[in-house]
């Protein structure tokens, strides 16, 4: 059972999606990084992600991780939002049949999981059609 | 004058019908749709609860105030459904919006009234000049006992309200509080479902608190029914409300555009809250608003409001409240329902 | 840099081998290749192994293991990089050969996956995906290579009955390898109609949960000749690496480290993609085959459906992938397959492949990938 703290960590970008940019190539990072893998410029600029993208990829598990166990079948895709930014993501308030490439889509703050009966609750980004 | 700066609303996209529930309980549909005036309730997804709920209203109430998140100075989230026993949800939804840490938080609890609480400490602390801005949420995805009366109204949903001094978009002319101790609906710890006292909820309790705590507020500003154009009673049923008006001598007219209930159900600290979203959506400049909420235990917190010019500017920058409620829905089978409500005993 | 050969394969039957631990697998399989090569010491020894940590609670298998072989104190070193920690394994023994530091290597790579409920060893496979930015939204590995596929239909038409000819094919293949974990053959329908587990890939598309080890020698050309064994030289070794996460690739239908891998491998045997007769590559899902076979330059991008299709990668065809029957018949212990891919490299090479030998094999190239992509490890052999 892992401690809270790997959880608490990441919650500027689960909660806020805090990014970070390269000053050199302007490159923009999520989760942000400590080196640009573009051009190894160590100069980053604090800034955030867009909410708002298209799907690039998707795929409706079926058998899943125990964490997420009586989720299933959910859908879990790569979008890419508007400012460039690629990251991966469940799916949600989206019958299957309407899962298609290019679908508009934008972040919404849910609930990931629960660490299992007396654990904490994981909070993070989800995305729901844009319409 | 202090009132409200921004404000918005979060339902959750899923919908059960009265017929569905009824029929799993062997219970006559349309004699619970008569009795309750109500047709179908929100029922929230596995991912979602009253934290996700209030961020998500809140971020809206943030788009129409257009403040920097960081001038909030309280955040406070009122609801009968907490995630936690312990640990605030105001901290996350504090953490999600940007407004830690120099911020007062606090969870409030008080059955369906815990959401007007929030929102009458934090506009008191604007209006005492203590802060700049103060959030108050209403959200809660309560739940009713399997074929017990309440499951066909108990729904989910959130309305978020930032209060403030300038960019007001509806001031905040007077405030009352209205208590007693009156056991009407309570649940007691690791209880999961709560209780009731069948008709005692009526008259002793709802009745008497909503309408102490309209005529009190009435009095204490020396206006009448007739000065309002519009009244958002707490909405446990489609049936209270309407009697509470025409025991104030409210009208129908008055009463239509805060009532959500017939097709929300009753979300509890979001329900008049979320009346009050649905009412400043169509409200216009100079529209005097009055808002009654009612909690079991028992209580009403009742403000006056009157929206100014700014209500035309911002309210477009965010979802109403009736089109979360109409579109989009997706109607769910009792079993489903079940699954996603955690209703169903399952292994360890 | 010497010239490297692999002069003893030892390899045993794959499964759930419920008598066997997991030094019982590796020690068995280790004296194998020693009694195979005819030597009677060895240097130093590297084992590939993913996480012996999460399925059997051991960690310091290097030593463990080096102990229970009883070639203590010869240095001995645990390799991870996911899927592809077999073929590191095999990398670093060629490096330590080749660079004149040894002169006899052990290379092995093994895993006991069934110590663990099926939760478990799916939660240890997940840790080769970004843990904060995959796993955390529910991804599994079947759904990272679901998306990879989806992608691949999307841009080059790639159909389901292509992916499902993959399996058919190395079912076919694994059907005449007696070490196979599922020696039988399935058939299109077959796939079609097996239970989905990330849409569109479905059961058998995808490689099992398996228990399993394999072993090489390797030693210098000279000392191979001395040993009057068929001389079979690696002359090519890549290994590059990209992006853990699969939304971070420039092109999700593309194994760039594959693309890199192989190139490097290449160059250095001198040879081109087409000069290569017979290929084992990481088939853990039936799209990874077909992404490996453009990334490997197979065919050209988007054409790997086709080709598979037509029958080009069977053993009689003119791209032989997985004669062993591949991940997917063979079975999957994570560390071990790339050392399983080399075990039938040398098989074919030294033309012992039986029903499944690829006639006139000379060259041969094994692909080892880790995680979705984001390591490989290429080896090309010769028989001289």
């Amino acid at each position: 059972m892992s401690t809270p703290s790997r959880y608490w960590r990441e919650i500027p970008q689960r909660y806020r999606l805090e990014a970070n940019s390269c000053a050199q190539c302007r490159q923009k990072f999520f989760p942000p990084r400590l080196v640009c893998p573009e051009c190894g410029s160590r100069d980053l600029v604090k800034t955030k992600i867009e909410e708002k993208g298209k799907v690039i990829s998707y795929t409706i598990i079926r058998v899943p991780p125990s964490q997420f166990k009586d989720q299933a079948p959910y859908a879990v895709g790569v979008v890419e939002l508007d400012d460039g930014v690629k990251l991966m993501g469940q799916i949600v308030d989206c019958d299957f049949e309407d899962l298609k490439m290019g679908k508009r889509v934008r972040i919404e703050f849910r609930k990931l999981f629960k660490k299992g009966h007396s654990g904490i609750l994981c909070y993070g980004y989800k995305f729901v059609p844009d319409s | 004058m202090e009132g409200i700066v921004g404000y918005g609303a979060y339902i959750p996209r899923n919908r059960i019908k009265v017929e569905e529930i009824a029929k799993v309980w062997g219970a006559d549909a349309p004699s619970y749709k008569k009795g309750l005036m109500l047709e179908e309730k929100s029922v929230p997804s596995p991912d979602q609860d009253t934290i996700t709920m209030s961020v998500e209203a809140s971020k809206s109430a943030l788009k129409r105030a257009g403040i920097d998140p960081l001038d909030i100075g309280a955040v406070y989230v009122g609801s009968e459904s907490h995630p936690y026993a312990v640990k605030p949800s105001g901290t996350v939804l504090a953490e999600a919006l940007g407004a830690t840490p120099e911020v007062h938080t606090a969870d409030f609890e008080f059955a369906c009234k815990a959401g007007t609480e929030g929102m009458f400490v934090a506009l008191n602390l604007v209006k005492a000049g203590i802060i700049t801005y103060g959030l108050g949420v209403g959200a809660d995805t309560s739940q009713g006992a399997p074929g017990d009366a309440l499951e066909y109204s108990a729904a989910a949903g959130a309305a978020a309200f930032i209060f403030g001094k300038d960019k007001v978009v509806a001031e905040v002319l007077e405030t009352y509080a209205y208590m007693t101790d009156t056991p009407d609906f309570w649940r007691r710890e690791y209880e999961y479902y709560p209780q009731h006292g069948g008709r005692f909820t009526g008259e002793p309790a709802y009745f008497k608190h909503v309408t102490g705590a309209a005529k009190g507020i009435m009095n204490k500003v020396d206006m009448q029914a007739g000065d309002f154009n519009y009244v958002i009673f707490h909405q446990p049923n489609g049936k209270f409300p309407f009697k509470a008006g025409k025991i104030l001598g409210f009208s129908r007219e008055q009463i239509e555009p805060g009532w959500l209930v017939n097709k929300l159900g009753n979300t509890y600290s979001g329900s008049s809250p979320l009346g009050l979203t649905a009412t400043l959506d169509i409200a216009k400049p100079g529209d005097h608003i009055l808002l009654v909420s009612y909690g079991s235990g028992a209580g009403s917190d009742a403000f006056i409001l009157k929206v100014t010019p700014r209500i035309d500017e911002v309210r477009d920058l965010a979802p109403l409240t009736r089109e979360i409620l109409n579109n989009n829905k997706k109607y769910l089978e009792y079993g489903e329902y079940a699954k996603f409500r955690e209703k169903i005993r399952k292994a360890e | 840099m010497r010239e490297v050969a692999v002069v003893g394969i030892g390899m045993t039957k794959w499964g759930e081998l419920w008598n066997k631990s997991l030094r019982d697998i590796y020690v068995e399989t280790a004296l194998m290749a020693i009694d195979d090569s005819g030597v009677d010491h060895i240097d130093s020894m590297y084992i590939g192994s993913m996480s012996s940590g999460i399925f059997v609670g051991q960690e310091h298998i290097a030593s463990l293991l080096a102990d229970y072989l009883g070639c203590a104190p010869v240095p001995s070193t645990r390799v991870e990089t996911a899927c592809a920690s077999g073929g590191l394994a095999l990398r670093l023994g060629f490096m330590e050969v080749g660079s004149g530091m040894s002169d006899i290597v052990l290379v092995s790579g093994v895993e006991k996956m069934t110590d663990v409920g099926g939760d478990e060893a799916t939660y240890a496979l997940g840790t080769a995906a970004d843990q904060e930015y995959e796993c955390y939204h529910g991804i599994t590995f079947p759904g990272l290579y679901a998306l990879m596929a989806v992608a691949h239909m999307d841009k080059y038409g790639t159909t389901r009955k292509q992916l499902a000819e993959v399996a058919v094919k190395n079912h076919k293949n694994g059907s005449k390898n007696p070490l196979a974990q599922f020696p039988f053959e399935v058939t299109v329908d077959d796939v079609l109609n097996s239970v989905k587990v990330a849409d569109p890939l479905r059961i058998l598309d995808c490689s099992p949960i398996t228990d399993g080890a394999a072993a090489a020698i390797i030693c210098p050309v000279e000392l191979a000749k001395k040993l009057n064994k068929p001389i079979v030289k690696i002359t090519g070794s890549g290994h590059a690496t990209d992006a853990i996460a699969i939304s971070q690739r420039k092109d999700m239908t593309w194994l760039e480290s594959t693309y890199k891998a192989g190139k490097s491998a290449y160059e250095m045997a001198g040879k081109n993609p087409g000069d290569i007769d017979v290929f084992e590559v990481h088939d853990c899902f039936t799209i990874a085959e077909l992404c490996v076979m453009e990334a490997l330059g197979l065919v050209d991008k988007g054409k790997s459906g086709e080709a598979v299709e037509r029958g080009r990668t069977a053993v009689e065809g003119d791209i032989p992938v997985n004669p062993s029957g591949g991940l997917k018949s063979k079975g999957h212990p994570v560390g071990a397959t790339g050392i399983a891919q080399v075990v039938e490299i040398v098989k074919q090479l030294r033309e012992e492949s039986g029903e499944r030998q690829v006639k006139g094999a000379r060259f041969g190239l094994t692909q080892n990938m880790g995680g979705s992509g984001a390591s490989t490890v290429v080896h090309v052999f010769e028989r001289e």
